[in-house]
């Protein structure tokens, strides 16, 4: 995947790049949504599973394996 | 600090770190003194294999030492030997989560490098195993270049060895001299980090099916928010169900304490202290100790079972609404428990407006302290009559009242993140730890400590003001016929108060109780118990519990109003000074205090007059 890390607000950026959401990575939607709203997204990432904004999942460019 | 040894146990958060800091250390810990002793450092003794004492501190957990919020702030100042007042630590233990070593090695190879004794504990091994990963621990000693030791700590196993690793890379590192290494950039590390673990992992099954099939459930969209209010309402209704026969156990102990007080002391000065004084006074704030522990108990098993990422999950999308993020849901329900340890945790918000705003509504959610307060004036007014489906009335009632506190915190976010702490959207990132049964004895520490705060609170703050409240009631002596309430120093005071309150449908019990309750807010009903036992006309009506007390001098609407003023009255005063120092300054305390004191004045004054109106 490629992100684009302009979107987000500054320490965003520095907190996903620590949880490995940065680009190259395999990631996989676990969850998305409450309640019929479309916020938070689940992640899942290696072994671990984040939860991140729909705002950040947008700013990241994924291709299908 | 003496000049013990300081070992550090550092790590990304969800790796087992406190759980192995428990294990190492066992009840052995300096125990969170509030207020004024800071919280971030957990202390405590272990005993090397040679007999040499090391002092074992556990960090708060970061993912990187680039920090994004207050609490890996902390870590990478501690680590750096940057914290004030704090010795840097001699050995640095990095805990790793066996079951996501890819993740976990990216930052441990940043304190690697720092080239200081490291000792590696590869801990959370059985669930790796259960997961279907078989992993090299020599592998991965030789790629991160420092010892490795299996361990699971919840299973005390691979203890001795640890301690055995830290004493070693301790004793060699008197002779070779720190080493650090070139510094890597992230993707660097993230590729080493891929590599190792790769090289260390044996072999390798898919993910276990439970995590996930739990995650399906407990995060599906229209499920998962029922599930987690019906466990909050289930939480709520035994705190008030399950509690009772342990209360009334206590109260009869504390009930025989004081018969026995007064059948062997002569009656005089000495035994009046001691039966109405201090039985009467702690005695009726002890009581609400299984009402505590029940509400910490349900806590911390969520905390340690996993399901409180999920919470904050699910709350997200609510919160957003509010202008916070989930992140903002862990520290206000620990405020359910107490607002200190809650307003400490507002650390791990990143943005500090999010934070501010969460510290500022924290004393909101209806902390235990208010359980007594709640308690007493429940059981005396409010019929013990079922609703249906099993649920009581005073069971309703008392959720009736933290819906009120969780409204009223609501509504100030709102307020405040368009006044005060106006500031852009933040975000919510945060990891959803794998599913783990919560260990017994962990939540068996926990609890004490707990417990422990409580009954020394009881025991200090509440004693003193229980006695000195005792005094000014009981002197000057009433002449015969005069009332003692009326005739005493305190009710002198109180006669000042009372005409500010008497709006809002308070009496001058109640005037005279706010004032010791601002030192903590059950102190009001150890008050209350004090001063009716010293205005009681005769033994007998000394006697009565307070509730019935209170059942035939408060008319309903006073109740309520009562209720109503302890939803929102920031009467504590630890909250007050840890608010100032996590917010460094006396700004945000003294706009606390104005905004709370403000709302509750006015509630308290609105359920009066309307229950006034209703003919209640």
């Amino acid at each position: 995947m490629t992100v684009d890390w302009g979107a987000f607000a500054p320490g965003d950026g520095a907190r996903l790049r620590a949880l490995g959401l940065d680009a190259g990575a395999r990631v996989a939607i676990a969850h998305r949504g409450v309640l019929g709203g479309r916020d938070p997204v689940a992640v899942v990432i290696g072994r671990m599973t984040v939860a991140v904004r729909r705002v950040h999942a947008a700013a990241m460019t994924v291709e299908t394996l | 600090m003496s000049g013990l040894t300081i070992a550090a146990l550092v790590g990304n958060p969800n790796a087992g770190k406190s759980a192995l800091f428990n294990a190492l250390t066992g009840a052995r810990q300096k125990i969170a003194n509030y207020p004024g002793v800071t919280v971030e450092r957990k202390a405590g003794r272990l005993v090397l294999p040679g007999g040499e004492p090391v002092e074992l501190i556990d960090l708060p957990g970061a993912y990187s030492f680039e920090p994004t919020s207050p609490d890996e702030e902390v870590t990478r100042k501690v680590v750096h030997g940057e914290f004030a007042g704090e010795a840097t630590p001699q050995v640095l233990v990095i805990v790793l989560d066996a079951t996501n070593l890819e993740q976990h090695l990216v930052f441990a190879q940043e304190v690697i490098a720092l080239g200081r004794p490291t000792v590696v504990a590869l801990n959370m091994i059985d669930l790796a195993t259960r997961d279907g990963l078989v992993l090299d621990a020599e592998a991965l000693s030789q790629g991160l270049g420092v010892p490795v030791v299996p361990t699971v700590a919840v299973r005390r196993r691979g203890l001795a060895e640890l301690s055995a690793a830290i004493e070693g890379v301790h004793k060699s590192a008197r002779t070779i001299q720190p080493h650090p290494q070139p510094h890597l950039t992230l993707p660097e590390r993230r590729l080493a980090a891929a590599n190792i673990a790769h090289g260390a992992i044996l072999s390798e099954t898919a993910q276990h099916r439970l995590h996930a099939g739990l995650d399906k459930v407990l995060l599906h969209p229209w499920l998962g928010p029922p599930i987690l209010f019906a466990l909050l309402f289930v939480v709520f209704q035994a705190v008030f169900a399950w509690a009772t026969p342990f209360a009334d156990g206590l109260e009869a102990l504390i009930g025989g304490l004081s018969g026995w007080v007064s059948a062997t002391l002569p009656g005089g000065f000495l035994r009046d202290l001691l039966t109405e004084g201090v039985l009467a006074g702690v005695g009726s704030v002890v009581v609400f100790l299984p009402q505590i522990v029940i509400l910490f108990a349900f806590i911390l098993a969520m905390e340690a079972s996993g399901y409180m990422a999920r919470a904050a999950y699910l709350m997200d999308r609510m919160m957003q609404g509010l202008g916070l993020s989930g992140r903002s849901f862990i520290p206000l329900l620990s405020s359910f428990a107490c607002a200190i340890p809650g307003i400490m945790a507002t650390r791990s918000i990143a943005d500090p407006k999010d934070r501010l705003t969460t510290i500022l509504i924290a004393p909101l959610m209806t902390c235990s302290a208010r359980l007594p307060v709640y308690a007493v004036i429940i059981s005396a007014f409010i019929p013990s009559t079922a609703v249906g489906l099993g649920i009581g009335l005073q069971g309703l009632v008392m959720f009736g009242l933290y819906i009120a506190g969780i409204v009223g915190a609501m509504a100030a976010a709102l307020v405040l993140r368009r006044t005060v702490a106006k500031g852009g959207a933040s975000g919510f990132i945060m990891e959803l730890p794998r599913y783990q049964m919560p260990h017994i004895k962990d939540l068996a520490i926990g609890l004490w400590q707990r417990a422990w705060v409580f009954l020394r609170r009881a025991g200090t703050i509440i004693f003193y003001v229980t006695i000195v409240l005792w005094l000014l009631l009981t002197f000057p002596r009433a002449a015969p016929g005069e009332s003692q309430l009326e005739a005493s120093a305190a009710g002198h005071i109180s006669k000042g108060l009372a005409v500010v309150v008497e709006p809002i449908g308070f009496n001058r019990e109640i005037a005279l109780a706010l004032i010791p309750a601002m030192a903590a807010r059950e102190v009001a009903v150890a008050s209350l118990a004090t001063t009716y036992a010293v205005d009681a006309p005769d033994e007998e009506a000394a006697a009565a519990g307070l509730a019935s007390q209170l059942a035939a001098k408060w008319s309903l609407p006073t109740a309520l109003a009562f209720l109503a003023w302890f939803v929102f009255a920031p009467q504590c005063l630890s909250t007050i000074a840890v608010t100032r120092r996590e917010t460094n300054g006396w700004k945000w305390p003294a706009f606390m205090l104005a905004y709370l004191f403000g709302l509750a004045y006015i509630f308290a004054g609105i359920t009066y007059w309307s229950a006034v109106a209703l003919g209640l």
